[in-house]
């Protein structure tokens, strides 16, 4: 830890992700969390428990029977105004699709965390992000995390922007399944005085209050439902500034920040490659690689996903001569087919950008050693240099097909 | 809600402040057949007001003679701004009392 930040005397601890994700509940002094146990997930929960069994954490915990009632209780114990906690996975995440909706609707901050996992069937308890990419559309701010630090320290910043009575949205915070969630690596806690300095309790949210009974949930007729939508809608694209707020504040209190988008070798590159959560670590080591070769190469990590930080990533981008973009789910039956290719390809439509060839890998955790990221930079500059990008994605590592 | 012109001005997340405000929301539209009480008919059983999905019975201690001299203390008549027109009253009405009539002929 630096000398000369505001805080000291913090504690570093040997933490897998999953952990670390306890942990910063614990730290946010969280009163409820109601959540159902799934792989890679289930640690997450299993910690939690013990911490409120051994003391660490004055909080209730709801056990439910499934994702659906785990959510349905963070929000109504949200609802009466506590600050509360879930996490789930793959098919919980799913079964959770439609009290997601609910939850951005009613406005209510609740923070969850998703260890990303493939969808059934066939059945894999193993990484992708077909989960998450499912619920894009769903109202909820969505962090990518690439490190059990940054996932700890996101969790916490997930409260300070959920409860900013300008922003009162849900917040998920995704990591890789495995990759992220057991791994153990070294998290600086910042312990219960967090709770105190950087999000003290305050019910900024609509409140089930006896003594000032209001009614939430109701009917609403075609009159008047399009404008909640349409302010749920300006509120996500609006809690972007708060997002990065809430980062600088994180920052200038304990000393690490993480922005929006976060670029590696990104001041003279020529060409780059965008990818979230640990995929940016390794891209980063492809890089490395890359350079020792003189290959002008960046990565590019995509932190925040919904709100889209637009502004950020292109001032990334706009120089490149070829950007590869690299998804974990597919979008069936679109070209291209991954969700995130199609975002940039979409959202920079009237702008000047450079070729964006969209790639697909890592399905099901599909092994993605530092030689095959390297492999993915040469297609690049190979397609780059024949003028060949187009709007098909390469499905790289599928048996049967050679790129 | 009608008086306001703008989505900022919109409670947040779909919140209802003032209790009752049903009653403020007019649903006479969604009807295709308005029922209709037959004064003379109805036993004053309260099986349509009890029916009623929308509270849209309404019930008043207002005396009513029959032609054949029968008096009830009670009259039944409908709430034609919050009836959406389902027809259950006239489903359940054990004496055929309750009529739908087409809104439109």
């Amino acid at each position: 830890m630096a000398l000369g930040l505001e805080t000291k005397k913090s504690e570093l601890k040997p933490l897998s992700t999953n952990k670390a994700v306890a942990e910063a509940a614990k730290d946010s002094n969280v009163d409820v969390v109601a959540a159902y146990p799934i792989t890679p997930q289930t640690t997450v929960v299993e910690r939690l428990a013990e911490l409120i069994g051994e003391g660490e954490l004055d909080a209730e915990i709801i056990h439910v029977e499934s994702e659906h009632s785990a959510l349905s209780a963070v929000i109504g114990a949200s609802a009466m105004g506590a600050r509360t906690f879930t996490a789930t996975s793959s098919q919980g995440l799913a079964l959770m699709h439609e009290i997601l909706h609910i939850a951005s609707g009613l406005r209510l901050p609740i923070v969850m965390s998703v260890a990303t996992r493939a969808l059934s069937a066939p059945i894999s308890i193993f990484n992708d992000h077909s989960d998450i990419m499912n619920q894009r559309d769903t109202g909820w701010i969505i962090i990518f995390t690439s490190s059990a630090q940054e996932t700890y320290d996101t969790i916490i910043q997930a409260y300070k922007i959920a409860e900013n009575s300008n922003v009162l949205l849900p917040v998920m915070v995704a990591y890789d399944g495995y990759v992220m969630s057991h791994t153990i690596e070294p998290v600086e806690v910042l312990g219960k005085k967090v709770a105190e300095e950087y999000i003290p309790k305050k019910v900024s949210w609509n409140r089930l209050d006896p003594d000032r009974p209001i009614t939430i949930g109701t009917i609403t007729s075609p009159d008047y439902y399009y404008e909640f939508k349409y302010a749920q809608a300006k509120a996500l694209e609006s809690s972007l500034q708060h997002i990065l707020e809430a980062d600088s504040e994180f920052k200038k209190k304990y000393g690490r920040g993480y922005g929006a988008v976060e670029g590696y070798m990104m001041e003279d590159a020529e060409i780059a490659v965008l990818g979230t959560s640990s995929y940016f670590s390794n891209l980063k080591y492809a890089v490395d690689e890359l350079r020792k070769k003189g290959v002008k190469a960046g990565a590019i990590k995509l932190r925040v996903y919904r709100p889209f930080p637009r502004e950020q990533l292109y001032e990334l981008i706009k120089g490149l001569r070829a950007l590869g973009v690299i998804d974990r789910s597919i979008s069936y039956g679109m070209t291209p087919s991954g969700p995130i290719a199609l975002d940039l390809m979409s959202t920079y439509r009237y702008k000047n950008i450079p070729p964006i060839q969209s790639f697909v890998a890592g399905i099901g955790q599909r092994r993605m050693l530092i030689e095959d990221f390297v492999r993915i930079y040469e297609i690049l500059e190979r397609r780059a240099s024949s003028n060949s990008i187009n709007e098909e994605t390469l499905f790289y590592g599928v048996k049967g097909i050679d790129l | 809600m009608k008086e306001l012109k703008s989505w900022k001005d919109y409670p947040l997340g779909g919140a209802v402040y003032d209790p009752g405000s049903t009653l403020d929301i007019d649903v006479s539209g969604w009807r295709n057949e308005r029922p209709q009480i037959d004064q003379e008919k109805c036993i004053r059983c309260r099986i349509c007001w009890v029916f009623c999905p929308d509270a849209a019975i309404i019930e008043e201690e207002k005396t009513y003679t029959t032609k054949t001299g029968k008096t009830f203390k009670l009259t039944y008549s409908i709430d034609y701004a919050h009836c959406k027109g389902c027809g259950i009253c006239a489903n359940e009405c054990p004496v055929k009392a309750i009529k739908m009539i087409p809104e439109v002929e």
